[in-house]
């Protein structure tokens, strides 16, 4: 039999007797089983999620649930197809022996596979005092029960709400207290809300969106510490600058931690900034060698991307969890060379204060910015970012129906500024500094150190910080 | 006289029931000048990017004057749209931020407010009635007209009941919207002795029509009453009122636009369907593919073929070739969406086609405003349709057309039946 033979029967036995386990029961790991179903998988399917429910749809919960336009557990995503598996949920992973190929769960049970899928995503950064933390009535946002309780919070009208941080989540939570008529104040550590995202230009538009709609927007400034009544409710803030505030209701928005804890021993390159792998998915090991066996997807993946200079990124969005899934899950069930790249171009949508912003590429990968359609006084326009006379992002407020037209540009690598529109022109059009904070020093990263001498044994190996 | 291009042949009335091999002649060159200065866009790829280009207006006002035809040299025998010009722009013709103030505005009114947008699937069962009305109607006949018993009278009824206007009009809007219809042509036969004796007439529908409207609109300002229209008259919203003129233009745009392409797409999708045994076969064995059927339906006989009011603002570089500012551009939706590039088998009629993009209902900030509407009302139609009537056979194929070449679709469709499931 011939090489070329030998393999696709592999592939085709593969399909048929496989046994694959995707860890992480939500978007990325719904729609990645989907996928495998529909390339013509037909073998052993288990799911392993944490959470008790079937996958469901995160956005509308700091949006459309705290308002209490509908529950938190009407947000199940839709299925596509049947996936026939196996779901263990409610049981989290907690390990995984690569030798043996097997994943091991919190109820000590060992499941085996020949392909794995690790789309275990983020979580809530908690409130980092675990005393104040559990104060009754501070909270965290990321999964539907806590979406439930805080929108149970704030049906009981606090006389104020505290947000911390002014990322997307805390910007959105801010905006639904404002439309509940709930009084908010919103702390940021940087100079204005979004600006790690989108930049100081457009974080000043969205300080100035805020202030408009009554929030008690108060930059530059951390809350120190959290008080509670002896009852053990949370009621007062010290802020950094000196200031307290009296609220009942805290909301921590710190962004996230990936799920990578489990994984710790496995000798992937996982770490605080996720799971590293290649662009097709296939996870690295901790020497940076791709392996075979395991694949990466959704928020917790880390991959190049060819239109940033190859640099590894960890794209936290929606439609980044659906198409890395689905290439993922095409990956698994092939062989070269029959891979297929995952080349999205990155891409989030936001709700708040009436307005919906919406972007696509990498905006922090550039460092100027331009206004190129509709008015910054309305809040109902579009901009690009440029670098190095090169488009590589673009944001929109109400001018989502423009993206398709930046995307492809960026897509282009086209010049930056791009060409003026022929109508609805912003007053002015010249590029000015993004204002991009230089980037954080993230906390608690490892050492990750070289070992042995002889080519055949040399290896990377964490070390722990502090030892 | 020079010989015509594919996209004048494609014009011809001969033609309107299959315009498809002249299409197929016209996206060997995907942008193609016209001697009149128009350039026609017909592939799939090049039709997305300039309907996502800024550069582009669709502002009937910003259309630089064509070359004038001969018809207009007749006083009162100018061509149509100049009737149409002299209305204030409508969503359709207008660019942002007038378009985005004023269908922002409408929206609301059309689908429901944000926290309870079902204004439309709420009327499925108004849509379902009407239907199995109109089937029930056809019991004891061997021999029914598709268009006029069934396509046309399901969209006009909800149109008129969405927008508050009186159904007993009809007769009046209908003969003159066939009046307007029949006399827009934008190929080798508008000049003809017949087509510019259709102007005057048109002209006159035009007007008759847009007084209609606004007469309407005066009467609910007076007093209010149920409906879109009336709401819209009383809108306090944070956008405020649009202005007499714009209202007026949007209420014909949309009681228009409301049902006309929808009697198409009906009438299409059945003579399609009957067309293709097998398909109709897969329908009624699967009712729950509807929903990829009628996005399929929607690509294979697009109700808009092309539209006509976009041009250049500046040079746009496309396809290797430059538009130049103020050049007429034609993107002929009906074309991309049998673009082998794009559609594998373009012209194969497949039901549950995959990755079905189709520009049927067109892309970007004029994206079809009534979309969900129609997408519902022929769902239903089509299914109810396919399970009840028996054993459907055509009469004549291919059935006569109408003359409008952007809202194609038959005239009749005769088909024998053997009678009416319950």
């Amino acid at each position: 039999m011939t090489l070329v033979a030998t393999l696709a029967e592999l592939v085709s036995d593969f399909r048929a007797n496989g046994r694959i386990v995707i860890v992480g029961a939500s978007l990325a790991g719904l729609r990645a089983a989907e996928a495998l179903r529909e390339e013509g998988f037909s073998g052993s399917l288990t799911i392993i999620g944490d959470e008790p429910y079937e996958p469901y749809d995160r956005p509308p919960l700091s949006k459309q649930v705290l308002k209490g336009w509908m529950p938190a557990e009407h947000t199940l995503l839709p299925r596509f197809r049947e996936v026939d598996a196996q779901w263990r949920l409610g049981v989290a992973a907690t390990g995984l022996d690569r030798v043996a190929r097997q994943v091991r769960l919190a109820d000590g049970d060992q499941i085996p596979y020949h392909r794995l899928l690790i789309a275990t995503g983020t979580r809530a950064r908690p409130w980092p005092n675990p005393a104040e933390a559990a104060l009754e009535g501070v909270f965290a946002l990321r999964s539907r029960d806590d979406a439930a309780r805080l929108q149970q919070a704030l049906a009981t009208r606090p006389s104020r709400v505290l947000v911390i941080g002014g990322g997307f989540i805390g910007s959105e939570v801010a905006s639904v207290c404002r439309e509940l008529d709930i009084p908010v104040t919103l702390t940021e550590r940087g100079p204005a809300p979004l600006v790690g995202a989108l930049g100081g230009v457009i974080g000043e538009i969205a300080a100035q969106m805020q202030r408009d709609h009554g929030v008690d927007l108060r930059c530059g400034v951390s809350v120190s510490s959290l008080e509670g009544d002896a009852a053990g409710h949370v009621r007062r803030a010290r802020l950094s600058d000196g200031t307290t505030i009296e609220v009942d209701v805290v909301l921590a928005a710190l962004g996230s931690i990936r799920n990578v804890e489990w994984l710790q021993g496995s000798g992937l390159a996982a770490g605080p900034w996720g799971v590293g792998c290649d662009a097709g998915g296939r996870a690295f090991d901790i020497n940076g060698v791709v392996t075979d066996s395991v694949y990466v997807a959704g928020d917790v993946a880390r991959m190049p991307h060819v239109l940033y200079e190859y640099q590894f990124l960890a794209m936290e969005h929606w439609d980044n969890a659906v198409f890395g899934a689905e290439v993922a899950a095409h990956n698994m069930v092939n062989l070269e060379p029959h891979y297929r790249p995952h080349l999205l171009l990155p891409g989030f949508w936001s709700g708040q204060f009436g307005v919906n912003i919406k972007s696509v590429g990498v905006p922090p990968f550039g460092d100027e910015i331009i206004f190129t359609q509709g008015s910054v006084k309305d809040r109902s326009f579009a901009a690009a970012y440029g670098r190095r006379g090169r488009i590589v992002a673009a944001v929109t407020f109400d001018h989502g129906k423009w993206l398709e037209y930046y995307a492809r540009l960026i897509e282009q690598s086209a010049p930056f500024p791009p060409p003026p529109p022929g109508w609805d022109r912003p007053d002015i059009m010249k590029p000015v500094p993004a204002e991009f904070p230089a980037p954080g020093v993230p906390t608690a990263i490892p050492d990750v150190v070289l070992t042995g001498h002889d080519p055949n044994e040399r290896r990377a190996e964490f070390r722990p910080r502090g030892h | 006289m020079a010989e015509e291009t594919p996209w004048q042949q494609a014009l011809r009335y001969a033609n309107r029931a299959n315009p498809y091999p002249f299409y197929t002649e016209l996206r060997k060159t995907p942008v193609a000048r016209q001697p009149d200065g128009t350039y026609v866009v017909s592939t799939y790829r090049e039709i997305v990017t300039l309907l996502h280009d800024p550069r582009v207006s669709s502002d009937v006002r910003k259309l630089p004057s064509r070359a004038p035809a001969p018809a207009a040299a007749e006083p009162g025998a100018e061509p149509i749209t100049e009737a149409v010009i002299e209305l204030e722009p409508n969503i359709i013709t207008c660019d942002p931020p007038e378009h985005d103030h004023d269908r922002r505005m409408m929206t609301r009114h059309f689908f429901g407010p944000a926290d309870a947008p079902h204004q439309i699937s709420d009327l499925e069962p108004d849509i379902r009635r009407i239907v199995a009305g109109l089937l029930d109607g056809m019991r004891g006949k061997t021999r029914i007209d598709v268009v006029d018993e069934f396509a046309y009278p399901l969209p006009v009824t909800l149109i008129c009941k969405i927008l508050g206007v009186p159904l007993e009009d009809e007769p009046r809007f209908h003969a003159w919207i066939e009046t307007a219809l029949d006399a827009l042509d934008f190929g080798p036969e508008a000049a003809s002795e017949e087509m510019r004796s259709r102007l005057a007439g048109a002209r006159r529908s035009v007007k008759e029509l847009a007084q209609f409207m606004a007469g309407l609109l005066e009467q609910y300002a007076e007093r209010p009453g149920p409906g879109m229209l009336s709401a819209m008259v009383h809108d306090g919203g944070p956008d405020g009122r649009m202005s007499k003129g714009v209202l007026a233009s949007n209420a014909v745009l949309l009681l228009f636009a409301g049902h006309e392409t929808t009697v198409n797409l009906i009438a299409h999708s059945v003579l399609t369907l009957l067309r293709h045994p097998e398909a109709l076969e897969e329908l009624r064995r699967r009712p729950e593919l509807i929903v990829p059927a009628v996005e399929e339906l929607l690509r294979f006989e697009s109700s808009v073929q092309f539209w006509h009011t976009r041009s250049a603002v500046e040079d746009i570089d496309i396809a290797g070739t430059t538009i130049p500012a103020g050049s007429p551009i034609f993107l002929v939706y009906g074309s991309a969406n049998r673009d082998p590039q794009r559609f594998e088998n373009p012209d194969q009629l497949d039901l549950q086609r995959p990755d079905n993009q189709h520009l049927g209902f067109s892309q970007g900030i004029h994206y079809c405003f009534g979309a969900p509407l129609a997408r519902l009302e022929v769902q239903v139609a089509v299914d109810e349709f396919v399970r009840r009537v028996e054993n459907p056979r055509l009469v004549t194929d291919p059935p006569p057309y109408r003359h409008n070449q952007i809202f194609r679709g038959p005239r009749h469709v005769l088909v024998d039946i053997d009678g009416i499931r319950d």
